[in-house]
């Protein structure tokens, strides 16, 4: 976990790209190189870079790099996080180097890239570190000119002293600011004197990313590298029997084929640890098209399993968990939920009597909503990069939060905290998909195996089968309304495989005096994770749906009423853990009703649906419009508002929002993965659905709410009320109420 | 394996491999080309998309023996002048589309294919010519946009 030593590192990659090389290398960027070209990157190995509160690192001539400590995969932290530091740095943004940090958490202190959160952790840690850098070189320049720093002044990396006439850059201070004491105190800007933060800044990674260079795990390469990639069981509730690599060992190109086990047998899982199958085939060779077509000539025998204990880590410690055995199906899975929902379950959230309110009710509004397993198919598929020798552990791993891996690297790997050095590549996307960092491991035992570095690489197919998926879940409401049609008591009962959606505390609980939330779950053998705002993405399809049908019941305005009842949480919440705002739920919806001309005769004319959520400590809200094209329902305009506090950049922000809006409306409209017989149908993206081109709308229009709040998350909270304001829109365009995502197949367009 | 001469990105080039691998995996493989990215292998997703004597092309589905003397051009190799940005690059950047980027090669290459084609494409022009290719990450609508800034921008 020390430091890499990058510059060695690069240099053996620069040596294969000379070695290989052939085409036009237009530039070259590895990590550390987000610079134009090999020279310059060849230039500043030979120079001494001083580091300054371990985000900074200057050189003498005056070149100034900023670290990102968190891993990227696309919500642009490399753009985001250094401008944080730069605000208080002031060095001259235009010219400032971003690179992405080793995995080295205790020097970045945090390096969590999932649950919408390196805002809000950034926040003060990143500008405190700009702050301190920037005290540090003002006291070098202080020191050097013999005036007091009160009358030093910064603009653009250079401090300059007007009495004296005297300035100098951020770089020929920089030795001497590193040996100086840090200052024990250190005072932020005030949000209203940002000159950076709050503008609209471009992807610091931009021109890399559009030349094609080299930047994900799938890219490296190193000297003597081999290419490897698994075989796991064809099904959930599966394991290896035996198999025979004879055939396979004949293949040009092929060094080895063996199985092996990922986790030691009783080591307890903790929470990121999740993985299909524990006995997995390695196919190892030269190439990848080498290792593919081997991989095909491996014949294994498969059987079916038993029920089987794992431990896991829990808050309280270990905890034995069974694992299933059998063949599930999504057609069993449904049927088991809709039963499930008529069970006594576990009471999570009791306000008043609702009993008693449903009893004496004059009508009930109830409806059950269901979802499937979806995968997250991040674009790039599942791989990573490892050597492991007797002194070290070196990996390239595309992992949301390494720190979280590391215990599971230590432990099945047998290898010292401190022989891990991990680089973090740019990640093909995530989704939650990659904090589950099982090919971490697998890599690892792959090289120590054939010792020597290889590149584990999953197909679309391996992924795609040998996940882990967003659960199935199903929710049911219920309103209880009297006779002068007040809504008088909500009952919601949720429920899922392997995971319950449930969130006891969110809207529209702290409504109503008389509310009951119950929750269930049921285990499974199919491997669940995070994706993008878990169970909320679910959640909010549910309520937002149901809210708009009790709406249109108790004959109100569906956004309307969703203000009127958060106006009745704020002067007079029920009980106590709401955990929302509603001053800032209604300001959101407000700025909603404003930005999309609700309630105006155009907008009552159009096939519009409204859906609000709080989640991840930030405020959605859409109005979708949806028309029909080529005999499809077609949503051809979005209009959000949001509430993330403080927009650190408003471009990345709206980028954020964006695709988060597109993303939702694929996922309702045809997000789906199916089981038969423990197996995925779908199996590649030829018949996974993933929303197209001609599938995304014409225009999104994207409001923030403008405040000096503490920024919180955007790549998760736009996300979960997409849903229901494509089901409530599509009912308008169709009549139909909609109920089972996604909803096409429910509508019959699929 | 056999020996192949290709000519990639303007430039002759001698690869021995197998002939059936995809054209996709001698580029990343055996040429260290690696803007040319794999995503699904089957042709679904477009991440791997090059030009094959200037139309676009899946070359994940491409063997290297039928690529023949047919000029292969990758991300690598549509760079505008020697050291300006080709247009849809530049546009690309401009209005800053990419998030996670790993798809964005394959929608450039399929752009720019598109505009040498077809110069001034409407809205649903773009649309089909770009449907095979993914976005996981929803940039689409920045696709487009960046699209027809780029077809402005070469009409000036």
């Amino acid at each position: 976990m020390k430091n890499a030593n990058n510059n060695q590192s690069r240099r053996s990659f620069l040596k294969v790209t000379s070695l290989t090389g052939g085409g036009m290398m237009i530039g070259f960027s590895w990590f550390a190189n987000l610079i134009p070209n090999e020279a310059i990157a060849a230039a500043t190995d030979k120079m001494d870079w001083v580091e300054l509160t371990g985000f900074i690192k200057i050189t003498p001539d005056n070149q100034v790099k900023i670290f990102n400590p968190n891993p990227e995969f696309g919500t642009n932290v490399m753009t985001s996080l250094p401008m944080m530091v730069n605000e208080e740095l002031e060095a001259d943004w235009s010219k400032v180097i971003v690179e992405m940090g080793d995995y080295d958490t205790p020097r970045f202190k945090s390096q969590f890239t999932g649950g919408s959160r390196a805002m809000a952790m950034a926040w003060k840690p990143l500008r405190t570190a700009g702050a301190t850098a920037r005290l540090l070189l003002m006291q070098a320049a202080s020191n050097e000119w013999g005036v007091p720093m009160s009358e030093l002044t910064v603009f653009k990396g250079v401090v300059m002293h007007k009495a004296s006439n005297k300035s100098a850059n951020y770089g020929a201070l920089a030795t001497a600011a590193s040996k100086l004491p840090k200052p024990e105190k250190v005072e932020l800007k005030k949000n209203a004197d940002f000159t950076l933060l709050g503008t609209p800044q471009k992807n610091k990674v931009g021109k890399e990313i559009v030349g094609g260079e080299s930047l994900f795990t799938l890219d490296y390469k190193m000297e003597g590298m081999l290419i490897a990639m698994v075989i796991h069981p064809p099904a959930f509730g599966m394991q290896l029997k035996s198999f025979d690599a004879t055939e396979a060992l004949k293949m040009p190109g092929i060094k080895a084929v063996f199985d092996f086990q990922v986790y030691k047998d009783g080591y307890a899982k903790a929470g990121f640890d999740t993985r299909a199958f524990n006995k997995l085939i390695a196919v190892v060779g030269n190439s990848t098209w080498e290792v593919m077509n081997a991989r095909k000539k491996v014949v294994a025998q498969w059987e079916p399993i038993q029920d089987t204990k794992e431990m896991v880590m829990a808050r309280g410690g270990k905890r034995e968990e069974i694992i299933p055995a059998g063949l599930e199906s999504t057609e069993n899975h449904l049927r088991l939920m809709h039963e499930m929902q008529k069970k006594p379950t576990r009471v999570a959230r009791k306000d008043g009597d609702p009993e008693t309110a449903f009893k004496n009710a004059t009508k009930v509004l109830e409806r059950t909503y269901t979802a499937p397993f979806l995968a997250h198919n991040p674009m790039e598929p599942i791989s990573c990069v490892a050597h492991i020798t007797d002194e070290k552990a070196f990996f390239v791993a595309p992992i949301q939060i390494p720190e979280m891996m590391k215990q599971n690297i230590v432990s099945n790997l047998d290898i010292k905290p401190e022989q891990i050095e991990m680089k973090l590549a740019r990640m093909g996307g995530g989704f939650g998909r990659r904090a589950y960092g099982h090919y971490i491991v697998e890599a690892g035992h792959i090289s120590k195996r054939v010792k020597a570095p290889v590149k584990l690489i999953y197909t679309r197919e391996d992924d795609l089968t040998n996940g882990i998926y967003r659960p199935t879940y199903i929710m049911t409401y219920k309103a209880a309304i009297d006779k002068d049609n007040n809504v008088t008591a909500i009952h919601v009962i949720g429920g899922g495989i392997p995971e319950s959606p449930l969130h006891e505390n969110r809207f529209p609980a702290g409504v109503f005096d008389n509310y009951l939330a119950e929750s269930w779950d049921m285990p499974s053998n199919i491997t669940i994770g995070a994706y993008r705002a878990p169970r909320s993405n679910f959640n909010a399809s549910a309520e937002q749906s149901f809210l708009d049908e009790l709406a249109e019941t108790v004959g109100k305005d569906p956004l309307d009423f969703r203000i009127e009842m958060l106006k009745k949480a704020k002067a007079n919440p029920v009980g106590k853990n709401n955990d929302y705002n509603a001053d800032r739920f209604i300001a959101v919806l407000e700025l909603l009703k404003e930005k999309s001309n609700w309630g105006s005769t155009a907008s009552k004319n159009a096939k519009r649906g409204v859906s609000a959520y709080f989640c991840h400590a930030s405020y959605a809200a859409h109005v979708v419009d949806v028309t029909m094209k080529n005999g499809q329902p077609y949503v051809e305009k979005v209009v959000t508002a949001m509430d993330c506090g403080f927009v650190v950049n408003p471009e990345g922000a709206k980028n954020m929002v964006e695709g988060a809006v597109v993303d939702g409306i694929g996922n309702a409209l045809y997000g789906e993965l199916i089981l038969e017989k423990g197996a995925t149908v779908q199996k590649n993206l030829n018949n996974y659905r993933i929303i197209r081109h001609r599938e995304a709308p014409k225009k999104i229009d994207v409001h923030f709410v403008q405040n000096n709040i503490d920024p919180t998350g955007l790549g998760e909270p736009p996300f979960p009320p997409v849903f229901a304001a494509v089901a409530n829109a599509l009912y308008k365009a169709t009549g139909k109420r909609l109920y089972n995502q996604p909803y096409l197949k429910e509508l019959g367009k699929v | 394996m056999a020996k192949f001469q290709l000519k990639v990105n303007g430039k002759p080039l001698q690869v021995e491999a197998d002939p059936s691998t995809p054209l996709l995996w001698v580029l990343r493989d055996h040429l260290n080309l690696v803007g040319t990215k794999f995503g699904c292998g089957v042709g679904a997703c477009g991440a791997c998309t090059v030009h094959l004597n200037g139309r676009a092309m899946r070359s994940c589905q491409l063997p290297v023996s039928a690529v023949g003397t047919q000029a292969v051009t990758t991300i690598e190799g549509i760079v505008g002048t020697e050291k300006e940005m080709h247009p849809v690059q530049k546009a690309w950047l401009e209005l800053d589309v990419a998030q996670c980027g790993y798809c964005q090669t394959g929608q450039i290459m399929s752009a720019v294919a598109l505009l040498k084609s077809n110069p001034n494409p409407t809205e649903a022009e773009i649309e089909s010519a770009m449907t095979g290719n993914i976005c996981r990450c929803g940039t689409y609508l920045r696709i487009k946009a960046a699209i027809q800034q780029a077809a402005k921008s070469s009409k000036k």
